[in-house]
């Protein structure tokens, strides 16, 4: 059945010799009865789908509010001269990110991960990882797995969902599935897995859900960058052996700990943070009178 | 949960409650009135009036009406195609008190006439709540079959019926009774765990004392 913690998962890893995206797809098989192949068939539609929704960005369409779309052009067009400051595989992250966050904005078929608002951060890690020929689409299969996996720890042992625990819930939850893939992809154990995940979740703990006039626009697309970067550095560290100091799964619980305490201005009733400030304010009044 | 409401569904953005549920209570008003619409009069309460276009949520709603599932392409272009469909509609902004905040009211009348009034509600992450079935409290997800039965309130209508569902080997989840008053009409409402076949639904409508009764299959919508 799903797993309560990620420890039980290593756990399992070790006693099974399993690697982490197994034990998640066994209890995939248990939990909704289905068989290996059927399991695996439907994380690759999924995947299929998260390249499906890359590609049908479109650098000149906006937003209905007009607050977001264009941005991920920008970005692209930036990298492509060669002269990032972050280099050319983050800028590419960055690009990524924000064309997906842009693509949900405008109304694109999109792959909720957790949730929609954070549906770029995955893809901007396993996107550019994919175009460079640097996995097969199996071995991204089998990382989004492993992603699945976190969130659903996650999500059992706190919320994923803005409203419930603002956006250290969504996009945090994201960014340390996104650090898990990549850690899986790299050829990284369950252990340096779940604590990329703990040091991506601990770096955006507090994160509040703030969204300008109630849209998932700003600041949610650009947050969507955040989770990714993170995610690498996370993944990064991880893959050099350095720990979260903190157990993983006690990390999950301090951000829920977080997110309850968290003032309910600032989890996504859009009352308060940047989208208490005049700017914001006036953008939701004019969007009322249209 | 399972590892595919966290990575997934794949739906149309920009927003799991307000625009994945809100196709969702579109499909479902579809569902429950049992043909095609031809009129619509939605009324959009709380953080759906708010912020409901911004989020395409009448994009939405108009769009399951049609028959739409939240991953399809066309959400966005529901408007024109619902011209196309023959399907009229308005909407208005309502104040329900007491609801929860992301909630719509739809008064849907179909192609021969029929007419139905749902009100739903969207509670994250694209799950929805049937709150109301013309005026009567009702609560269901639809995400499981689900009988909803509107009967005359008299002695043993539970019984009989459960009496049939039981002869079928169906098992029920979930059992809730609602009436407008003593004697007067009464809903059931039945969750349960196996689907109930075509045969069944018509041998319980042919029971006396049974106004009309609603399947929702509770398949992936």
């Amino acid at each position: 059945m799903a797993y309560l913690s990620l420890e039980e998962i290593v756990q399992r890893c070790g006693n099974e010799g399993i690697p982490f995206w197994k034990a998640v797809q066994y209890s995939d098989m248990e939990d909704r009865e289905v068989t290996k192949e059927e399991s695996f068939r439907m994380m690759e539609k999924m995947w299929r789908a998260m390249k499906e929704a890359g590609e049908s960005y479109d650098k000149n369409q906006r937003s209905r509010s007009g607050l977001v779309g264009g941005m991920g052009g920008q970005m692209r067009e930036y990298l492509e001269k060669g002269n990032s400051l972050s280099g050319s595989f983050i800028s590419e992250v960055i690009a990524q990110a924000l064309e997906m966050g842009e693509a949900n904005a405008c109304m694109h078929r999109i792959v909720a991960a957790p949730t929609a608002g954070a549906c770029g951060v995955l893809p901007a890690v396993l996107l550019p990882i994919y175009k460079r020929k640097m996995a097969s689409d199996t071995e991204i299969t089998e990382a989004m797995y492993t992603a699945a996996g976190i969130g659903q720890v996650i999500a059992s042992r706190a919320f994923i969902a803005g409203a419930a625990g603002g956006c250290q819930a969504e996009i945090g939850s994201a960014s340390a599935m996104a650090a898990g893939a990549l850690v899986c992809l790299r050829g990284g154990g369950p252990e340096q897995i779940t604590h990329a995940a703990a040091m991506a979740l601990k770096n955006l703990l507090g994160l509040v859900c703030d969204p300008v006039a109630g849209l998932v626009e700003v600041p949610c697309v650009k947050r969507n960058v955040i989770g990714a970067v993170n995610a690498v550095s996370s993944a990064d560290m991880a893959l050099a052996g350095i720990t979260s100091r903190i157990p993983p799964d006690q990390v999950i619980d301090a951000m829920k700990e977080v997110g309850e305490s968290m003032h309910i201005s600032l989890k996504e009733t859009g009352e308060g943070g940047v989208a208490n400030t005049p700017e914001a304010r006036k953008i939701k009044l004019n969007m009322n009178l249209q | 949960m399972n590892i595919f409401d966290i990575l997934g569904p794949v739906m149309v953005g920009p927003s799991s409650s307000h625009t994945a549920g809100a196709v969702r209570i579109g499909y479902t008003a579809r569902t429950l009135l049992g043909e095609r619409p031809v009129n619509a009069e939605i009324g959009l309460s709380g953080s759906f009036a708010a912020t409901g276009s911004g989020h395409g949520t009448d994009r939405a709603l108009i769009a399951g009406l049609l028959g739409m599932k939240p991953d399809d392409m066309r959400i966005p272009d529901s408007f024109e195609l619902a011209d196309q469909e023959g399907l009229a509609f308005s909407f208005e902004n309502i104040r329900l008190s007491g609801a929860h905040p992301n909630t719509a009211v739809l008064r849907v009348e179909g192609e021969t006439g029929r007419t139905t009034k749902i009100q739903a509600s969207s509670l994250g992450g694209g799950r929805i709540m049937i709150d109301k079935l013309d005026d009567t409290d009702v609560h269901c997800t639809g995400a499981c079959p689900t009988l909803i039965i509107r009967n005359q309130d008299s002695p043993g209508m539970v019984s009989e019926v459960t009496g049939i569902l039981s002869e079928e080997n169906v098992n029920i989840a979930t059992l809730q009774l609602y009436r407008d008053k003593r004697g007067g009409l009464a809903v059931m409402v039945i969750e349960t765990d196996q689907p109930v076949s075509q045969e069944t639904v018509s041998v319980l409508e042919q029971m006396q004392g049974i106004e009309r009764i609603t399947y929702i299959s509770g398949e992936e919508v």
